[in-house]
């Protein structure tokens, strides 16, 4: 904690009266514990502007941040509810239920198309805040109704991925959207159709190891914890600290997992840049003529 | 020594019975023949009631039974002219992965596995049955072998899931897998794969996304295990029978869910207790489901793989 927090932040709610005050006025940074001005934070794209860390943004914001205005949501396909009739402490369908109400979203992925700097693009962003962003049918079916669009639309694909791994709630099924994820990318491959993965935090299990995996280029966001197995899993297998860093963008980088790290802030211009040189075949018509 | 799982205990009783009988010399007034025919008849009553109504949970306990078939027994039964290939070409062999060419009934294949071993030792040679990166990039080249050479691909899944480690993270373990199963759906030729044991999440499917998949009526196939399950969602790994409940888990459900084919029935009291037996109706169930793939060029084998996955789970 630091004096902003302790000190400032309860006497401008005295000053204010608890009610009044946005809890979203100021936030603090969960790696460098400064406090930020909402404002500041939300113009800056969520990276801290202290120290560079990249927070988690909504799915949302994904889509503003990377399409050009003017882009559409496209409305995803259903898909059968709750097929295993899953309970634990809760039922699943009250999970759904819940996480629906507090994202307003269908499931764990947004699918919008429009323009990057001009260039058509189909983009696809998973949301964490919505069950971990867990992968189940609904999220398969979300990234192949992405894959189809894009070649329908010639258009490349462009996939964040955000993701605790598979929706366990659905079984075997959940499973089954690793291959199934597979043959979207497959698709838009197969069409000569640039597909890129942007792993944000955090991106594990089957998401990590199905198409996030696969992109023609791979970026992530500096810090982004990326790996198949959850950390404390291995801990407990190998019986080891694991070393500095393991499992980060950075880690995954050096160990040739990843073609770049790209901070949020430069994240469209990349992107815009990667899909003008991956156009290859209007290239080569222009200068033919 | 037979070992038993803890819901065979009333089985292990009668067992032991038996074997006392049969060592005995005869004695007075005791005819050993007709109290060993009455105890066996007994036997074959009790697993018959035991194992109609096994439990997901119990399903898991004789899926990982230590005497339990595994892959290379497969191999052995099944295949000749076997022939192991080795390596990823990159990095080393990971015995976690077992894979050759082979003829199967007379024609050549290739064959892949994964293996978790018989005894102390050969467990850790082949890592429990969980594999590297190294072992999903072999599975990889010997699928695209066997796509240049029209070989059909027989595999045998029998695994936790894949290695979680330091290494095989650094060496990028969730690519491997998204390879393997690419590789899979890729193949020219028909593959099935058959779920023997133990099918475990990323592990398993990254041999498993075939033409046919076939399971044992034992065997488990699941995205996560009942006890990392239980420890996630019931925060308590002594709820895995509960999570192995609700998880769907066993054969006979993955067929009702329509994500595997064919559920292959095993002998009495396991595919442990008559592992020729076992062996030898799983090759039955591969030359039935081989036989109309043969006809089907690449293209169409490709497409209707990819078709059947992406019909999995739509109403
Ligand atoms: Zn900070």
């Amino acid at each position: 904690m630091n004096w902003l927090t302790e000190y400032v932040r309860p006497k401008i709610r005295t000053l204010l009266g608890r009610r009044e005050v946005p809890d979203n006025l100021w936030q603090q940074c969960d790696a460098c514990e400064q406090m930020i001005f909402h404002r500041d934070l939300e113009r800056n794209l969520r990276v801290c502007t202290h120290c560079g860390h990249h927070m988690r943004p909504s799915a949302a914001e994904r889509l503003e941040w990377t399409l050009d205005a003017g882009f559409s949501r496209i409305e995803l396909p259903k898909v059968p509810a709750d097929p295993l009739r899953f309970r634990d402490s809760k039922r699943y369908t009250d999970r759904l239920r819940e996480a629906r109400e507090k994202t307003q979203h269908e499931d764990a992925i947004l699918v919008a198309h429009g323009a990057i700097e001009g260039q058509k693009a189909v983009v696809g962003a998973m949301a964490f805040d919505f069950m971990g962003g867990s992968m189940g049918a609904a999220v398969g079916e979300g990234i192949i109704a992405a894959a189809q669009l894009a070649v329908l639309q010639e258009a490349p694909l462009i996939l964040y991925t955000a993701s605790g791994g598979a929706r366990m709630q659905e079984g075997a099924i959940s499973l089954m959207q690793m291959p199934r994820s597979i043959i979207a990318s497959q698709m838009v491959k197969e069409a000569r159709l640039p597909f890129i993965t942007v792993l944000t935090d955090p991106t594990t299990g089957g998401v990590t190891a199905s198409f996030a995996m696969l992109g023609d280029v791979q970026i992530a966001e500096p810090g982004a914890m990326i790996g198949f197995a959850g950390a404390r899993v291995i801990e407990q297998t190998v019986r080891e600290t694991l070393p500095e860093g393991f499992q980060r963008a950075e880690y995954l980088l050096a160990h040739g997992i990843l073609d770049m790290v790209v901070s949020r802030l430069e994240m469209k211009a990349t992107l815009a840049r990667l899909l003008g040189l991956l156009r290859g075949p209007v290239q080569a018509d222009i200068i033919k003529l | 020594m037979r070992q038993f799982l803890d819901f065979e205990k009333p089985i292990a009783e009668l067992e032991s019975k038996l074997d006392e009988l049969r060592n005995m010399s005869e004695p007075e007034g005791l005819n050993i023949a007709e109290e060993v025919g009455r105890l066996s008849d007994k036997v074959e009553r009790q697993l018959r009631a035991i194992y109609a109504r096994l439990t997901p949970w119990q399903k898991a306990q004789v899926a990982r039974h230590p005497e339990r078939p595994k892959a290379g027994d497969y191999v052995a039964g099944l295949i000749t002219d076997f022939t192991p290939l080795a390596g990823d070409r990159a990095f080393a062999d990971d015995a976690a992965v077992i894979g050759g060419l082979g003829r199967f009934r007379g024609r050549p294949v290739m064959v892949l596995g994964t293996e978790k071993g018989a005894d102390t030792e050969s467990r850790v040679a082949h890592n429990f049955g969980m594999a590297r990166p190294e072992g999903y990039r072999k599975a990889r080249r010997l699928l695209e072998l066997a796509g240049r050479f029209q070989l059909p691909v027989l595999s045998f899944v029998d695994t936790a899931g894949a290695f979680p480690g330091i290494e095989a993270e650094a060496r990028g373990q969730a690519e491997a897998i998204a390879r393997a199963i690419e590789a899979c759906l890729d193949a020219p030729v028909p593959l099935i794969a058959t779920i023997i044991g133990e099918g475990g999440s990323g592990g398993a499917i990254a041999l498993a996304a075939g033409d046919r998949v076939l399971m044992l009526e034992h065997a488990i196939y699941s995205v996560i295990s009942p006890e990392g399950c239980a420890s996630i969602l019931w925060r308590e790994a002594a709820q895995a029978a509960q999570a192995a409940e609700a998880l769907k888990l066993t054969a006979e459900d993955l067929r009702r869910l329509r994500l595997i084919d064919q559920v292959i029935a095993e002998p009495l009291g396991g595919a442990n207790r008559a592992p020729a037996e076992a062996i030898a109706t799983v090759g039955e169930a591969i030359a039935a489901q081989l036989e109309p793939l043969l006809a089907l060029d690449g293209a169409t084998l490709k497409a209707r793989r990819r078709e059947k996955f992406l019909a999995m789970g739509r109403e």
